[in-house]
């Protein structure tokens, strides 16, 4: 079981963090987002490449007013 | 007859002065001495207003779960930042413990491309006070990592000092808790600051209004940070238009030299030349003046 954002997700195991993204409706170039695995900051570059385990905590995160 | 200084300086010269003046945070000029906070306003469209009201170059922008409060506020919030003219300066607000708050720091970095990151490291919910241990250990991380540290720390000039020698780009004490408006509750360890450090001091938390923001720049500091004062005021735009001149006012101030505070009354006109008309003298309630 994937977990996105803290929730359990229907995503399955193997897709990319590209993958993910989609789902949530985000184009793959988003400005203002940054995704986490497992506690580590995935960089841009790898979003295509990166596959998700299938016990994966995903964090993804975005722009928020604040400060 | 000679022109007055402030009429003789046309647009051009003022700016010229205004730029001879700027404030430097590692190797970058900015010309507004004035960090602007995003949240709390009550809309983008009042965000953007106070931005271009403020004349803030600076600011600052949170990390949170896409989805959270506000759905898909992001690309519009980044866009109407950007439009702004405004470079984003990355929070760790709401971070407790420095893993949490290095991650959120290298999340900031892929998400905006900036290696800056205003640090904080929060150790209490009901003051909102930094943890010095942490921030410490979260801005060494960071540093090591190469990002440009502005920490958020408590008015203690000794953590400012350890703060500047790992390396901070500049220090931004507390004036008093985060949103209390309280304003600068400790004047003297803002200066003990000042003097403790040869970073650049950013004034951050607890401003309240205008002469909060004047007051810091008299102090010493180089800049202001505001955030709630000017987005939960009545009217946003206005506040951010009164604090610009607050804080341009104040750093005039301060590079122009205060007088020192006296118990008694220093005349401003010379006794020299005054009339003596004589004949009453001694009648009043208080004898001759």
């Amino acid at each position: 079981m994937i977990i996105l954002n803290g929730e359990r997700s229907d995503v399955p195991g193997g897709t990319t963090v590209a993958g993910v993204l989609a789902g949530l409706g985000l184009r793959p170039d988003e400005r203002g987002v940054a995704v986490a695995v497992d506690g580590e900051v995935i960089p841009r570059a790898r979003w295509e490449s990166f596959a998700l385990d299938g016990d994966a905590h995903v964090e993804v995160l975005t722009a928020m007013q604040g400060g | 007859m000679e022109p007055r200084l402030g009429a003789a300086l046309g647009e051009r010269e003022q700016a010229a002065a205004a730029a001879d003046d700027a404030l430097v945070i590692a190797g970058r000029e900015l010309r507004s001495r004035l960090l602007l906070g995003t949240g709390g306003f009550p809309s983008l469209e009042l965000l953007a207003q106070a931005i271009r009201e403020s004349g803030s170059e600076l600011v600052t922008v949170a990390l949170r779960r896409l989805g959270a409060g506000g759905a898909r506020q992001s690309g519009s919030l980044v866009e109407v930042l950007a439009e702004a003219g405004a470079t984003l300066l990355p929070n760790t607000a709401g971070c407790h413990t420095a893993r949490d708050a290095v991650l959120t720091a290298q999340m900031a970095r892929e998400a905006f491309d900036t290696d800056w990151v205003k640090l904080e490291v929060i150790g209490d919910e009901d003051t909102l006070m930094p943890d010095a241990p942490e921030l410490l250990r979260a801005a060494e991380e960071l540093l090591a990592d190469g990002f440009v540290v502005l920490p958020y720390t408590t008015d203690d000039p000794v953590l400012a000092r350890r703060l500047q020698d790992l390396g901070c780009a500049a220090v931004m004490p507390l004036g008093s808790p985060i949103g209390s408006g309280m304003g600068i509750r400790n004047p003297y360890n803002i200066s003990l600051i000042r003097e403790a450090v040869s970073v650049p001091v950013v004034l951050d938390a607890g401003i309240g209004t205008a002469s909060d923001a004047a007051l810091a720049m008299e102090l010493g500091c180089d800049a202001v940070m505001a955030a709630s004062a000017i987005a939960r005021a009545q009217d946003p735009a206005l506040m951010a238009a009164a604090m610009r001149d607050a804080v341009s006012a104040g750093r005039l101030a301060h590079r122009a030299g205060r007088i020192p505070r006296r118990t008694y009354a220093t005349p401003s006109t010379t006794h020299t030349g005054l009339a003596e008309f004589g004949g009453g003298a001694g009648t009043g309630p208080y004898g001759a003046g």
